[in-house]
């Protein structure tokens, strides 16, 4: 393994500014790292030509001193971004073999920052998974192995080759998308750090929607103050969504201050689930003592609609999905099944065109839209989300964020959850309420467990206050001091 | 809805008088240069799939955006229409698959439409009037438009149309008779057209009309309606209600019951057929577009659109009754289109404001008709019938001569002055040129003159006809009978 890909995306900026090696030779690193962890199947589509070629005009920038704020930067995309030219799958066979001609804002505005495309990321089928197993390109596995256990284990989804790639140093960052936990989970899964922002904090243009009240992209990287680079980039309003905000993007490493005094911490207690291992509750009470250390008061808060949030977003995100994926019908884009009428040939197109998983969804999400279940499931669930909404509301009064579990276990093992999809579902416990209230949340990993597995803590901030998420997370990140790596089992 | 008689719209079956129902859901092309959520364009008459954006054609992660003049546009029509406009509207999906619906949903408005209960006042032939309730106005999306004749076993889809703002206008059941469902259509077609909200283009598809009929005995209940969907013109309007109507009541005549149900008008068999049952009817699963915020309106946006509205058609014929003197049929027939309204007033300024609605609704239209002209394309232009009525009004002109000076115009299009002085079309009031006529005439009839004199008034209308013969029509008609009186009697 090069040294080059052990760097933190913030010391590769500094070692790219101080000349101790090119963008080339930072992409070239990376390149090859990823050419020899094909038995992750963390890629869908890789693009070393345009890393190199992205990286030789880093490198004449630079030597021109035009610096970008990520230039040179070699970064990979979690294949639901549209990017120009470039397949863009959603790792479902429907798209068939879709090239856009258009770029998402968010890449695009990576790209217009320096950083170094080296492809495309495998995910769940359409965003829609909980281990990364759902996906047409097949399952992604976790770097991380249990102690002295050659079980492939997941690395959690939907954005589980981006954590993965991440984790096994195949890139400095990578983008994911959350809906109902899709960067936390699989960030903590596998040992990073990732942030769903606000809702309408990154522009959902070229993204292809799961279900778009939810969908947030954000940043996976190993470290907080990477994290807070990457998503200063993707940040910003865009005129083509009309549910970006129009607010300026701070610098959000001016908020890694290490300073925690006089922060109100809350500490949710109907997040004190039962059945929930031991070492979570652990690694959430030594959240706490870190906090408390740092100078944060710590008060025990309630959110007493917890319990409805994952039946409420396992209304809410399918309803918009069966919407949301209609237009994979085989008439102007991707795969075709022919057919002798038209109703025959969406049948065929779609039965062949996408998984198990994703028709799972767009049966329930059509099912609770029908006439006579409209208001008994939809109505009610978006009822109910005004009530999770302002259960933060109430709770934000008191404290100025919130610190949780980000996941109800460390990561398990390869086919353990996919026959059961309920309890695939409750892996989405901690982190889909902040999808239904819109509110940034952060997940970092905080220790190992009993098993030498990555464990995250989860920080929930106010609307738009990703400043205050990343500042916390950032304490928490050097409380835990989390040097813990996989080794490179994969590499061949 | 006021009605003074029912009498005029029953219609009697072979077990007595049924009273028709109607009520219509007119879509109408909002005028715009680009489409509802997109930056393409919408003309009219495009090569296939030239206006398409990738938000028309549904791409992966293309998001709409609301084009602000469509909502400037319905709200003015919502005005236009003395409605509610609801400063918090949604926009919902209705999902349904088919091939020229991209997306898989048509974004539209289902529970909360941008326009509320409104009202319209329809003119009938007899010369009432009466009011039309809007229940409610809506935006939008059109969809594109397949094409199943262009090849053996395929069809082809043109997008162009896709994502196009429509309005949907509802009216209340208040309608009883086609000529009422007719005067409506026309009389939206008309407010739209003033507003410049939509074209009114029924034959390019600017807008369709869902015509909703049932049939009750008088004073019952409403009975179970049918809807015809994309009836396409004025006239398709009043027969598929005819049709429809009759077909019903035949039925229920029979003893049978009215099925709810979706149908078609076909013009050329003169029937109505069906489309779909209600069972069969789709499930929309409507639901609030997710990509698209709530619709605030500032009630401020709305007063400056209120400022900004032209004069509607109803005040207008009511300014034209009151101000220019003119009969409700006139003005009716003036206002019925804005552009004919601005030529009238055109002609009119500071003229005999009845003599130029005789001219604009009399000579002036039956031109644009025998021509195909158009007020807009007419050679024949408001300073020149202004010019016209002044030679008139001035006594150069007679009648009967600015009718011929007028049929040269259209020949000619050459202003009227020159027209008179070319060919020396004037009319003559010098008394001496008259007077002499008259005295030739006499002499040259010194027996009918003994005749006249003795008593045989009638040949007063020979001596007239005689001195415009010698005059060769020129002379003033009033002058002549005034000289002739006075000489004739000696």
């Amino acid at each position: 393994m090069s040294a080059l890909t052990d760097l933190s995306l913030a010391d590769a900026l500094t070692g790219l500014a101080a000349k101790d090696f090119s963008a080339r030779e930072l992409a070239t690193a990376h390149v090859e790292a990823v050419a020899a962890a094909s038995t992750l199947n963390a890629f869908v589509v890789e693009t070393p030509e345009r890393a190199l070629a992205d990286a030789e005009a880093s490198d004449a920038r630079r030597a021109r001193g035009e610096a970008l704020p990520l230039d040179g930067i070699p970064l990979a995309i979690k294949d639901l971004f549209c990017t120009k030219g470039i397949r863009t799958t959603a790792a479902s066979r429907i798209l068939g073999d879709f090239t856009p001609t258009y770029e998402s804002t968010v890449t695009s505005q990576l790209w217009r920052d320096g950083a170094v495309m080296l492809g495309k990321l495998n995910l769940d089928e359409f965003a829609m998974g909980s281990s990364n197993e759902t996906s047409a390109f097949g399952p992604v596995k976790n770097p991380w192995r249990r102690t002295g256990d050659t079980a492939v284990l997941v690395p959690g989804g939907s954005s589980g080759g981006s954590a993965a790639a991440v984790a096994a140093r195949l890139c400095l960052g990578a983008t994911g998308t959350d809906t109902g936990g899709s960067i936390r989970q699989p960030a903590a899964f596998t040992g990073i750090v990732g942030i769903k922002p606000t809702y309408g904090r990154c522009s959902r243009w070229g993204i292809v929607a799961f279900a778009s009240s939810l969908d947030q992209a954000g940043p996976m990287t190993r470290t907080v103050t990477d994290a807070a680079l990457m998503l200063r980039s993707m940040a910003g309003h865009d005129p083509k969504d009309s549910t970006s905000a129009n607010r300026a993007v701070p610098d959000y490493t001016k908020a890694l201050t290490g300073d925690v005094r006089g922060l109100k911490i809350g500490i949710p207690k109907e997040y004190r689930i039962e059945g929930v291992p031991a070492e979570i509750g652990r690694l959430w009470e030594q959240g706490i003592e870190w906090l408390k250390a740092a100078g944060a008061e710590i008060r025990e808060i309630s959110l007493p609609h917890t319990s409805q949030s994952l039946p409420t977003y396992y209304i809410v995100a399918p309803a918009e999905a069966s919407s949301n994926l209609a237009r994979y019908d085989g008439v102007r884009f991707g795969a075709r099944q022919p057919g002798r009428t038209l109703p025959e040939m969406y049948e065929k197109t779609r039965g062949a065109g996408f998984g198990r998983e994703v028709r799972r969804r767009i049966l329930i999400g059509t099912y609770v839209l029908s006439a006579g279940y409209y208001d008994a499931y939809y109505l009610k669930a978006q009822k109910v989300r005004s009530l999770i909404a302002r259960d933060f509301t109430e709770a934000y009064k008191e404290v100025d964020a919130i610190l949780a579990p980000a996941t109800p276990s460390a990561a398990f093992a390869a086919g353990e959850k996919s026959a059961d999809p309920l309890a695939m579902y409750l892996n989405d416990v901690f982190t889909v309420t902040a999808n239904l209230a819109g509110l940034p949340a952060l997940a970092v990993p905080a220790g190992l467990n009993s098993q030498g597995l990555p464990l995250g803590l989860q920080v929930i901030g106010r609307a738009f206050d990703e400043e205050t998420v990343l500042r916390i997370g950032h304490v928490i990140e050097k409380a835990a001091a989390f040097t813990a790596r996989p080794d490179n089992w994969w590499r061949v | 809805m006021a009605r003074e008689s029912a009498a005029a719209t029953v219609i009697e079956g072979a077990t007595g008088p049924w009273e028709m129902v109607i009520g219509l859901e007119v879509h109408a092309q909002v005028v715009s240069v680009s489409k509802l959520f997109s930056g393409a364009p919408t003309v009219f008459g495009a090569e296939p799939n030239t206006q398409v954006s990738l938000i028309d054609a549904g791409f992966p992660g293309m998001l709409p955006v609301i084009n602000e003049v469509c909502i400037a546009q319905a709200v003015r029509t919502g005005l236009g229409l003395q409605a509610q406009i609801n400063l918090h509207s949604v926009f919902d999906r209705k999902n349904y698959f088919y091939a020229d619906l991209p997306q898989g949903y048509q974004i539209s408005q289902y529970l909360q439409p941008i326009v509320g209960m409104g009202s319209m006042i329809i003119d009938l032939a007899d010369g009432t009037s009466r009011t039309v309730g809007i229940t409610r106005l809506h935006l939008e999306q059109d969809a594109g438009k397949s094409l199943h004749d262009q090849h053996p076993s395929l069809s082809y889809i043109d997008l162009n149309r896709a994502g196009i703002a429509l309005m949907e206008i509802v009216s209340e059941p208040d309608m009883r008779s086609a000529e009422e469902a007719g005067a409506y259509v026309k009389k939206l077609r008309t407010i739209l057209r003033y507003l410049g909200t939509c074209d009114g283009n029924m034959e390019e598809g600017s807008m369709r009309a869902d015509v909703n009929v049932s049939v009750r005995r008088p004073g019952e209940p409403y009975g179970t309606r049918c809807e015809i969907k994309n009836v396409n013109s004025v006239r398709y309007v009043m027969q598929a209600i005819e049709v429809e109507a009759r077909r019903q009541i035949d039925i229920l005549e029979a003893g049978g019951k009215i099925a709810q149900e979706t149908r078609l008008f076909d013009p050329g068999r003169g029937e109505t057929r069906s489309m779909r049952s209600k069972e069969e009817a789709h499930d929309y699963r409507y639901f609030p577009d997710p990509d698209l915020l709530p619709l605030i309106l500032d009630p401020a946006f709305v007063e400056a659109l209120k400022a900004d509205l032209p004069e509607l058609p109803d005040a207008k014929k009511a300014r034209f009754v009151a101000d220019y003197g003119l009969s409700p049929y006139d003005a009716g027939v003036l206002v019925a289109d804005r552009a004919s309204a601005d030529f009238y007033e055109a002609v009119a300024k500071g003229r005999d404001a009845r003599l130029a609605a005789n001219w604009v609704t009399g000579d002036f239209f039956a031109s644009l008709n025998s021509q195909g002209w158009t007020i807009e394309t007419s050679p024949i232009t408001a300073d020149h019938l202004r010019e016209l009525i002044d030679l008139i009004t001035d006594g150069t002109l007679s009648g009967r001569l600015a009718k011929e000076v007028f049929e040269v115009m259209v020949e000619t299009h050459q202003a009227p002055g020159q027209i008179v002085e070319e060919r020396g079309l004037r009319q003559v009031t010098d008394t001496g040129a008259i007077e002499a006529a008259i005295t030739a005439v006499m002499g040259a009839n010194a027996d009918k003159v003994a005749q006249y004199r003795s008593g045989k008034d009638k040949l007063f209308g020979f001596f007239v006809g005689q001195v415009m013969k010698q005059t060769e029509g020129k002379a003033n008609p009033a002058a002549v009978n005034e000289l002739l009186l006075t000489m004739l009697k000696g």
